[in-house]
């Protein structure tokens, strides 16, 4: 726990983690509406975006691709609508129509433009970097306190902490008309709460989270936190605000462990070389929520009894 | 233009011709199999087995090298992955099952897991001893490009395959899709048949991973089906509607592709099945946006021109320019605004109506038929000549619209 680690692994873990928690907090509200998988349809469509963002920016500096990736991903979201909307089809098959079309072509672009002397492709956009975003002017825990050093970290931990606070505060400021909406739309709009509005905002909201995390983690991590923290705690507990806090701690577990597991495991085993770390968070929050779906205390349906 | 033409009928290449051959028989076993997942309302469920795919042909390329192979088996590497998506499928029905998790949280969950899985057995691979590059990342988003004679006949030859399976078992697949309780009713033993249609999304999943990719492969099995739907309300056409639909898309996305550089086969044909799509849902004749464009300017029309002709026969002014013109269109008004005398004629008769329902739920009894006022429908649907002459003993004789 040297220098070495403040060097090489503090700053992914961190980013791995806020990532997470940036993902999961928004993917609470997206299960329990049935909407799980708009996390996976928005993470299809980054592609599209950053690509053309690049070709109309011709940089790859950080605001272009971040707006080029909220603009897909609206546009995504409307397509969904429209489909649904206009062919009368159900929303799981618009969703796939939506995302395979735009991921195609996001595709189609990159192989017809030639991004061969940058970093973007496909696999980056899956995978993410997540192992070389380190904090190169760390000397040891002492450089915490030292502001060349501190002015030195990655920007996308920056970026990933304003996100993450930004959530935070979104979901506690809008906590009583979300649940209400998410629970009996019915009654929130006899309440006059916005509720097409909440669900928007909601989706917006989750989108830029993904967008945030994407660049740093790839769309594995982005999917599986959307997911599968969300869906453990949902197996924890009957309570919205207890099940967003197991969340955030499923989340940070899967982040910590699986980065830590994919670089010093296959050590351990012998092996000389790590192994993806955005995989490994993946396949960690997916151990997690076997255990809770085998373990908890609140995994069974109502009058189903638990087994 | 040539390149595209040759590849079209075939002329670019004995492999470039299998592989076309490949993609629409894939593409119209996808569709069709599609189908019955899209009946179902499954049809998300083959994007958690198609990341399924991936830890497979890891494992298999793995398990290969450690017995002394060289890993590039395809039909291996096929079986692998078939293993892995099968494992996914279980997943999502046992968390479906057994938690009150959705069937979306559990689809999302296994696709992420399973696909996270697999890029860590992929960085496995690529730092294993055997070291060269295994080309197992082309199975993320295909590559037709270099395809061994041997891998396109594979391909080739389980699009064929899966084409058949579905012939053989249309029928008991659509009673099930449609109606399961009504198939379990008929004897037939749905759960069997629910498999059976899932190892059929599988093949076509796995067969299609060197052309199409994993992320993409679904596309052949949504988007035909979602095609097919547009066109026809008979599950019978659907299923093979959709197959053509996916069996074209296939075939000019493979010739597309082997026409030009740069031009990679998965995207290219997910975009033509897209294409296809946002043509159906502009053009389709029912359910298209353009027809319903179409219904709902001739429902406009007539509720403006009925509302004129009252007018008329009130001796009020017409003053809303859209009325103006439907009546104008017809003749019954001249171009200052005042009725012809068909227009009076027409007016006094839809004035007559008015009055005859009016007596018609008075003396009627029967709510089912003077329900079917809507303001629109002749009376004449609605009631028999004799009921109508009834109605008009209560009005008295008709009564001229002045000019």
């Amino acid at each position: 726990m040297g220098a070495d680690f403040v060097q090489f692994s503090l700053t992914p873990i961190l980013i791995g983690s806020l990532a997470a928690i940036a993902c999961a907090l928004p993917g609470n509200f997206l299960l329990l509406r049935r909407q799980a998988l708009i996390g996976d349809a928005i993470s299809h469509v980054v592609l599209p975006g950053i690509v053309v963002a690049f070709l109309v920016t011709g940089t790859l500096a950080a605001v272009p691709m971040l707006l080029g990736a909220a603009a897909a991903a609206i546009v995504a979201v409307v397509l969904i609508e429209a489909i649904k909307r206009l062919g009368r089809i159900e929303p799981g098959a618009a969703m796939g129509v939506s995302f395979t079309f735009l991921f195609a072509l996001g595709v189609l672009i990159l192989e017809q433009t030639d991004t061969s002397s940058v970093h973007i492709d496909v696999e980056h956009a899956l995978m993410g970097n997540l192992e070389s975003l380190i904090w190169f002017r760390a000397e040891g825990w002492g450089s915490l306190f030292d502001p060349a050093a501190l002015a030195a970290l990655p920007e996308e931990l920056i970026r990933l902490a304003v996100v993450a606070l930004i959530l935070s505060l979104l979901t506690w400021l809008f906590w009583r008309p979300l649940k209400i909406s998410t629970f009996d739309e019915g009654f929130a709009r006899g309440l006059g709460l916005p509720v097409g509005l909440i669900g928007f905002g909601l989706v917006v909201t989750a989108a830029v989270a993904a967008v945030a995390a994407f660049d740093a983690v790839g769309s594995i991590i982005v999917i599986a936190m959307f997911i599968c923290p969300p869906a453990a705690a949902r197996l924890m507990t009957n309570d919205l605000a207890t099940q967003v806090g197991w969340s955030i701690v499923f989340a940070v577990l899967s982040a910590v462990l699986g980065y830590v597991l994919a670089g010093y495991g296959p050590l351990w085993l012998g092996a000389s070389n790590a192994v993806s770390a955005a995989g490994m968070i993946a396949a960690v929050s997916g151990v997690i929520l076997a255990l809770a779906c085998l373990f908890g205390p609140c995994r069974a349906r109502v009058g189903v009894g638990a087994g | 233009m040539t390149s595209l033409f040759d590849a079209l009928l075939l002329q670019s290449g004995y492999n470039a011709a299998l592989v076309a051959i490949g993609a629409a028989l894939l593409g119209f076993a996808g569709g069709a199999a599609g189908t019955f997942l899209f009946l179902r309302k499954r049809a998300l469920v083959s994007d958690a087995m198609a990341h399924a795919t991936l830890p497979g042909v890891g494992l298999a390329f793995i398990l290969m090298v450690a017995l002394g192979g060289d890993g590039r088996s395809l039909p291996i590497l096929l079986a692998g992955s078939a293993v892995t998506a099968i494992l996914g499928l279980l997943a999502v029905d046992w968390i479906v099952r057994h938690t009150r998790l959705p069937e979306d949280a559990a689809i999302g969950a296994v696709l992420s897991v399973f696909f996270g899985i697999g890029v860590v057995l992929l960085t496995v691979v690529q730092t294993m001893s055997a070291g060269r590059q295994a080309g197992l990342e082309d199975f993320l988003l295909g590559a037709t490009a270099g395809m061994l004679f041997a891998d396109a006949m594979t391909i080739a030859t389980g699009g064929g395959l899966a084409v058949l399976a579905v012939w053989l078992l249309r029928r008991p697949m659509t009673l099930v899709a449609f109606d399961a309780e009504y198939a379990a009713s008929l004897g037939l033993d749905t759960r069997r048949i629910d498999l059976a249609i899932m190892a059929l999304v599988m093949a076509v999943t796995v067969v299609g991973l060197k052309i199409v990719g994993l992320v993409m492969i679904v596309a052949l099995l949504i988007i035909p089906p979602v095609i097919a739907r547009f066109w026809t309300d008979r599950s019978g056409r659907m299923i093979w509607g959709a197959g053509l639909a996916g069996g074209l898309s296939g075939y000019l996305g493979a010739a597309i592709s082997a026409s030009a550089q740069d031009l990679p086969t998965g995207p290219i044909i997910v975009l033509v099945a897209s294409a296809l799509f946002f043509l159906s849902l502009l053009l389709a004749p029912v359910r298209g946006v353009l027809a319903a464009l179409i219904r709902h300017l001739r429902f406009q029309a007539r509720v403006h021109r009925r509302q004129g002709l009252l007018a008329i026969a009130r001796g009020e002014p017409i003053h809303d320019p859209l009325t103006l013109r439907v009546l104008r269109r017809e003749g019954l008004i001249r171009p200052d605004g005042v009725a012809t005398d068909a227009g009076r004629g027409v007016a006094a008769k839809i004035a007559r109506d008015e009055r005859r329902w009016d007596i018609a739920r008075e003396v009627h009894q029967d709510a089912g038929l003077t329900g079917r006022y809507d303001g629109l429908t002749p009376i004449e649907e609605v009631f028999t000549s004799d009921e109508i002459a009834l109605f008009d003993r209560h009005l008295g004789a008709p009564r001229p619209v002045r000019g």
